[in-house]
């Protein structure tokens, strides 16, 4: 082993020459406004720091590959007393980038011990009851944990909001999973649709005077009916191609509402949308003439975190529904055709199964989906504009739908939490944010190519008794 | 030549078939008759695929005819659109290229190859979303119709595998099975025995007599394994070129100079054997 150490320090060093030569245009030198005119603010320091970490880090790597364990786990150690020691170090930013670092290299250096530990156990009779238990369970006590959320401690104002985010997310996630996990058709443009169904609601409630449930079926029905309109010819289309022109017409519909002054009102958007009534009951501290608010119906005090409570419900409610549907289908030959696209077109064909009407029921009832979660968006921020309808909302909700697990159910679940909750509790990193998500997916793609969840449930089986998991 | 046996199931007329300047299939005729297998044999490259293409609606026949006789009408199959004669008239087909669904079970593969008798039957998905007992009792028998397939095929251990970890073996006559799920009046199988050692194209032979005995299923068959041609094949039509040389019995067709010209005389043995 110690032979191969001479040419671990090359690696290690040819690692660290190559990260002094990328960062010294992003981390060395910075220009600086100084009145008349920019100069360079240099950080040589920093880099070096840096440098060194790298340096460290890709030996106790190479080291743990080579089976070295313990050294790299000492490296690692070394590392974390390093970052988290009060030395003086330039930016705070660095006492976590080596920090992490060493906590990384301690995670590799005994990942093989906690592999086979869990492999171990998984095989262990109670761990394969275990597993069974909580591969069935596992969906339940979430759905337990998101209803009994807005009582317990969690349940302050900032969480609750971020809850309603990451359902909102789930649920379009849900939505879009119809689409591209089980048909296989690469949407890129299902914000569109999204886009729909929030106008629909805003429109309707603001110069119709409609409430919310009523308009809920409606801009469902809004949304899915331009899914037939604009899936009918773009659906000859295969793989890539599909994918460019669904985000065309994601962009056009933008554009759209954009420019179409008279109707959508433009750049400008649409305010003092109405939110959510409860059975006619306003959630704010004074009810509009002729109505009453909540408060005074339940008979409690005012307190504005009821309507947010109220909106979660809401959400939750929309996403569980889009979630049963879904299963529902999935056991139905429409939806067992729709995977059967997935897989091969041609032999569809060969079966008598019509692939355009089915390819359209896909992208339908996917964008039925998204225009609840569209006009409930509308509900609840009460104004909207063509700025929360951009192209990067369908990469996020692409982007969840992938990592999950694509058809995975849960696997939405999960990367919704990870995509949507984690920028937001890393709102403490700043700039650095959006590098740990990168980092987030990144790692998710190395080590579950196939997405978080890649098991498939069949939708029916012959011997039941075999059965492994839940969903 | 035997006598004609009662009214054909498929009557090709003339079909020409060009793909620009290349002339693949040339103003080729035949019939083929309900529970007959009817083989298509030729060197690579005769148009034996190009005629399976056009009577499965995956191309459009440049000239010609394409009668299918159904039970009470019959259907001009040059004017469906691909998926309606696999609906409508009742022609399903396998692959040279096994195309199976992969990451669906076996059985979920037999569900689907149901998928026109079991959407009617949910009501397109009304009635199968709402539970009722009618869609519950189609899927029942669907299950059922596939399990006996599974059976026949001996894959019913393997039902709830994903079909793509199946065997190369299984996989063909999986393919088989879920186009019999259709419920064809005509099947046609382009190179069934392709990849078989001699042990699975014995249980080929088996399986597709009992397609002709049991279902009485009109069988079209492309095929290069001469031991499957000859054994069960009621009636052989011989392409080269895009035209037709040779049609008739098995053992006229085996020793007619024609034939044995396209081969090129260096492959009499895959003839005679």
């Amino acid at each position: 082993m110690a032979a191969r150490l001479p040419s671990m320090l090359k690696d290690a060093g040819l690692t660290a020459f190559v990260a002094a030569a990328l960062g010294v245009f992003v981390v060395g030198f910075r220009t600086v406004d100084v009145g008349r005119g920019l100069t360079f603010d240099y950080h040589l320091v920093d880099l070096a720091i840096a440098v060194v970490t790298i340096f460290f880090g890709r030996l106790g790597l190479s080291l743990a590959a080579n089976g070295l364990r313990w050294p790299a786990m000492v490296l690692g150690a070394a590392m974390i007393a390093a970052g988290a020691s009060p030395l003086e170090l330039p930016s705070g930013f660095l006492h976590w980038f080596v920090a992490l670092g060493g906590v990384l290299l301690v995670i590799r250096g005994a990942w093989p011990w906690a592999n086979d530990a869990m492999s171990v156990a998984a095989r262990s009779p109670a761990g394969v009851v275990l597993g069974r238990a909580g591969a069935k369970w596992s969906g339940w006590l979430l759905l337990a944990a998101a209803v009994a959320m807005p009582f317990t401690p969690f349940g302050d104002q900032k969480t609750m909001d971020l809850g309603v985010l990451i359902l909102t997310y789930v649920m379009l996630g849900w939505g879009l999973n119809i689409v591209v996990g089980l048909a296989g058709l690469l949407d890129l443009g299902y914000v569109a649709f999204y886009a729909v169904g929030a106008y629909s609601y805003a429109l309707l409630s603001t110069q119709h005077g409609l409430g919310f449930w009523t308009v809920l079926p409606l801009a469902g029905m809004m949304a899915a009916a331009f899914g037939i309109v604009l899936g009918f010819p773009v659906l000859r289309l295969r793989g890539d191609y599909l994918a460019i022109v669904t985000l065309g017409f994601g962009e056009i519909i933008r554009l759209v509402i954009l420019n179409w002054f008279d109707l959508t009102n433009g750049p400008a958007g649409i305010g003092s949308i109405p939110g959510p009534t409860l059975f006619g009951a306003v959630f704010a501290e004074t009810a509009p003439a002729g109505k009453q608010t909540v408060s005074e119906m339940l008979g409690i005090p005012f307190d504005g975190i009821h309507r947010l409570i109220f909106l979660y419900y809401i959400i939750l409610l929309l996403a569980l529904i889009t979630n049963l549907f879904t299963q529902r289908m999935r056991r139905l030959p429409v939806g067992r055709a729709w995977e059967a696209l997935r897989e091969d077109e041609t032999a569809c064909r060969a079966l008598g199964i019509n692939p355009t009407n089915t390819k359209l029921t896909a992208f339908a009832v996917g964008a039925m989906f998204a225009g609840f979660a569209g006009s409930f968006f509308a509900a609840k921020q009460r104004f909207i504009s063509p700025e929360s309808f951009v192209f990067i909302e369908s990469a996020i909700i692409l982007a969840i739908v992938v990592l999950g697990g694509m058809g995975s159910q849960i696997g939405v679940v999960l990367a919704a939490v990870l995509l949507i909750g984690l920028p937001e509790w890393f709102r403490d990193l700043g700039n650095y944010r959006m590098l740990a998500f990168g980092l987030a997916m990144v790692l998710i793609m190395v080590f579950r190519p196939r997405g978080l969840v890649a098991h498939r449930e069949p939708s029916l089986r012959l011997h039941p008794a075999n059965r492994g998991d839940g969903r | 030549m035997n006598a004609p046996l009662g009214p054909p199931l498929i009557d090709v007329e003339h079909l020409t078939m060009r793909f620009g300047g290349l002339l693949a299939v040339d103003d080729v005729s035949f019939v083929a008759r309900p529970q007959e297998i009817t083989a298509i044999i030729g060197p690579n490259g005769a148009g034996k695929t190009t005629v399976f293409n056009c009577i499965t609606g995956f191309y459009k026949p440049t000239i010609g005819r394409l009668t299918l006789r159904g039970g009470d009408r019959d259907y001009l199959l040059e004017r469906m659109q691909g998926h309606e004669i696999g609906q409508r008239a009742k022609v399903a087909r396998t692959f040279q290229n096994i195309r199976l669904f992969p990451a669906m079970t076996v059985l979920e593969n037999l569900m689907v190859a149901q998928h026109n008798k079991l959407m009617h039957a949910s009501g397109w998905s009304v009635f199968g979303l709402l539970g009722l007992r009618r869609y519950r009792r189609a899927e029942e028998e669907g299950v059922e119709l596939a399990r006996g397939w599974l059976e026949r095929i001996a894959l019913i251990d393997d039902a709830d595998r994903p079909a793509g970890e199946l065997p190369y073996g299984a996989q063909r006559r999986l393919e088989i099975a879920r186009a019999m799920c259709t419920e064809p009046r005509l099947l046609c199988l382009d190179e069934p025995a392709a990849g078989l050692n001699p042990h699975e194209s014995a249980a080929l032979n088996r399986l597709l007599v009992s397609i002709r005995e049991r279902d009485g299923v009109g069988v079209l068959l492309i095929e290069h394994d001469m031991s499957v041609v000859m054994n069960i094949s009621d009636h052989v039509i011989v392409l080269d070129y895009g035209r037709k040389i040779a049609e008739g019995p098995p053992a006229e067709v085996q020793s007619d100079p024609a034939v044995i010209r396209a081969y090129l005389g260096t492959d009499d043995e895959a003839i005679n054997g």
